[in-house]
């Protein structure tokens, strides 16, 4: 009970009923927790579990990549020694994490133009008057929302040496067959997660067009503009923004590829030429017991990305 | 809404103006964008049909169902391989633990976010977007280590729900949601003598439904269709998620099948239900709300 009056007490002042300058006491208690201190009791267990769950890993993987680090038996207690940058010379030095790396951005190079242009395309034109707009933003929104198990099946079973595609294909048929030749594995990896991902970031620039506004194309059809001209030089300008996140997104996306690799080219076949670093630090940390050379391999993915956003950014904001 | 009108109508207007030019183009985008659909539903519509062959037929015609190859036969086989009642159980354990978490992390800090005045409320905002940009490649080998090494959450359901349990979006339509309130309600709660958790549950909980569906719709997909966690945390396969013991069925055991398509296509109609289902019932919350409440935040 009496909790509840001293609440009450409290949150008189944010209700502004009060025109006298609230007593000491309670003003100190105002700058310690603010109007509604119960707030922090609120936020505390997310704050909690991102400790937990983000902040401290985040921690322990730096911490991993500079130290001795493998498996033990639970409960014993093992010295991991200091290494300084021993793991990431032994990281930097094998040609495996190099192709890895180099596989990785053949896949960008692919699949991050293919997916800004083809998004930004594809929601202008269903930003427009259009017979069946919800059908359209649904057939391309569908494969966004199912598993990639699930519709890796379905590449494998259309992309298979004597699948549908090449039967189409004939004599035009890529020998050896896409997921197993070398120079085309990787390029139809980086189509695929473009064709998967393509429905969320046709929403992300649909949302972004709601705020362009509608004077500047009415301005533009009085001048005369055709529609390529006015998609060059309304459309993408105003949109700038969204580019930019959209770029970012679909790198990072990308730079997290494990599951197609794994799946579609069996285990980043094939010879190496689909393995991502993420699917390298699997099999380095976790089947062959390297888990601070995977931290490693980690850390140098995250700086790159983060390289690879600012010069994203420097270009998007110039031009 | 409103905007979606006046560009209907400029984009009538401008039509009007350069009719005859323009009509052939937009035919020719319409035809485009009619291809491109036909893209995007046909891998649907051939995993549905290639399900359902009792011989891979991988030729043109197969495209085509034919009534005398078709049974249900592969939905048995892929059954027996990886039993697909227990994972799909598995699935709704991981997906329903992830759901309830994210809700209840998501709905307590959104709305402090959104209507309390405390200490720090702008550096937890702060702290709120952060989790957005770390990238789970980081986090995975230390995850690893920390989940399933030292505290043994190996073939658990915890094990799985546990890095999935808070979720960025989550507090972004919640604190949306309670923003548009009118502040009025509250202050007239806190005139009438209502302490903060009163507040919380006769008045916030009751008006966030719309909220509390949108948060539940757009975290369903996210563990229903994630592979690779769940696949380093579960090597027992009556704990592993359909994704999972499909994506072990395709890696290992379809070589040794009959019809290994046949089975693999069933399982991915089975895994592809539920999310496509979903998302056509409720399709106008999954959309808008999604994006709108992470960029206007």
């Amino acid at each position: 009970m009496s909790r509840t009056t001293s609440d009450i007490d409290r949150s008189r002042p944010a209700a502004g009923t009060t025109a006298k300058a609230p007593a000491p006491r309670r003003r100190w208690r105002l700058r310690l927790g603010g109007h509604q201190p119960i707030g922090i009791l609120f936020v505390s267990p997310y704050l909690i579990y991102l400790a937990a769950i983000f902040v401290y890993p985040l921690g322990f993987a730096v911490w991993m990549s500079f130290h001795d680090y493998f498996f033990a038996a639970p409960g014993v207690q093992v010295d991991r020694p200091f290494v300084g940058w021993e793991n990431y010379t032994t990281v930097l030095t094998d040609p495996d994490v190099w192709r890895s790396f180099a596989n990785i951005a053949v896949f960008l190079v692919i699949n991050v133009p293919l997916t800004a242009v083809a998004s930004l395309v594809l929601a202008d034109a269903l930003n427009k008057k259009l017979p069946f707009r919800s059908f359209f933003r649904t057939a391309y929104y569908i494969p966004y929302i199912t598993a990639s198990v699930a519709v890796v099946g379905v590449w494998m079973f259309l992309f298979n040496s004597d699948g549908l595609v090449n039967q189409a294909l004939g004599p035009l048929a890529p020998d050896p067959s896409w997921l197993i030749n070398s120079h085309l594995a990787m390029p139809v990896v980086a189509v695929f997660v473009a064709w998967k991902q393509l429905g969320f970031f046709v929403v992300l620039y649909l949302s972004a067009l709601q705020n362009v506004p509608q004077e500047l194309y009415e301005s533009a059809a009085l001048d005369g503009a055709g529609r390529l001209r006015v998609f060059r030089s309304i459309t993408v300008p105003a949109v700038r923004p969204a580019t930019l996140l959209v770029l970012i997104l679909a790198t990072v996306t990308g730079a997290n590829l494990f599951t197609e690799p794994y799946l579609l080219t069996s285990g980043g076949g094939p010879d190496g030429a689909t393995t991502s670093p993420v699917l390298l630090m699997y099999q380095r940390g976790l089947q062959q017991g390297h888990p601070d050379e995977a931290a490693a391999i980690g850390v140098i993915l995250v700086v790159l990305i983060t390289a690879v956003s600012l010069v994203y950014r420097r270009l998007v904001e110039r031009d | 809404m409103t905007n979606d009108v006046a560009a209907g109508l400029a984009g009538e207007r401008r039509a009007a103006e350069r009719a005859p030019r323009s009509r052939t183009r937009s035919t020719g985008s319409r035809i485009a964008l009619l291809i491109g659909a036909f893209a995007f539903l046909f891998p649907f519509y051939y995993m549905i049909v290639g399900s359902l062959q009792k011989e891979p037929d991988s030729s043109p015609a197969g495209a085509f169902p034919n009534p005398s190859n078709l049974s249900l036969h592969n939905y048995a086989a892929i059954d027996s391989a990886i039993s697909l009642g227990r994972s799909l159980v598995n699935s709704g354990i991981f997906t329903g633990g992830v759901i309830l978490c994210t809700t209840v992390f998501g709905l307590l800090a959104g709305y402090a976010l959104a209507r309390l005045q405390f200490r720090g409320r702008g550096s937890t905002f702060a702290l709120v977007l952060l989790v957005q940009v770390v990238p789970f490649q980081l986090l995975l080998i230390p995850l690893y280590v920390l989940i399933v090494r030292d505290y043994g959450l190996a073939d658990s359901y915890l094990g799985m729900i546990l890095p999935f349990a808070i979720n960025t979006s989550a507090v972004f339509v919640f604190r949306q949601f309670f923003l548009q309130l009118p502040a009025a309600m509250f202050e007239a709660a806190r005139i009438d003598g209502a302490n903060e958790l009163q507040i919380l549950f006769r008045i916030a909980l009751p008006l966030c439904k719309p909220a509390l569906m949108s948060v539940v719709l757009l975290s369903f997909t996210g563990p229903w269709n994630e592979f690779l966690w769940p696949f380093l945390v579960t090597k027992r396969q009556d704990m592993q998620p359909l994704a999972v013991s499909l994506a072990n069925y395709i890696s290992t055991v379809a070589s040794a099948a009959a019809n290994p398509f046949g089975a693999i296509l069933a399982g991915a109609c089975v895994l592809a239900a539920p999310a496509v289902a979903l998302y056509l019932v409720f399709q106008s919350r999954f959309t808008s709300t999604d994006i709108d409440s992470a960029t206007k935040g």
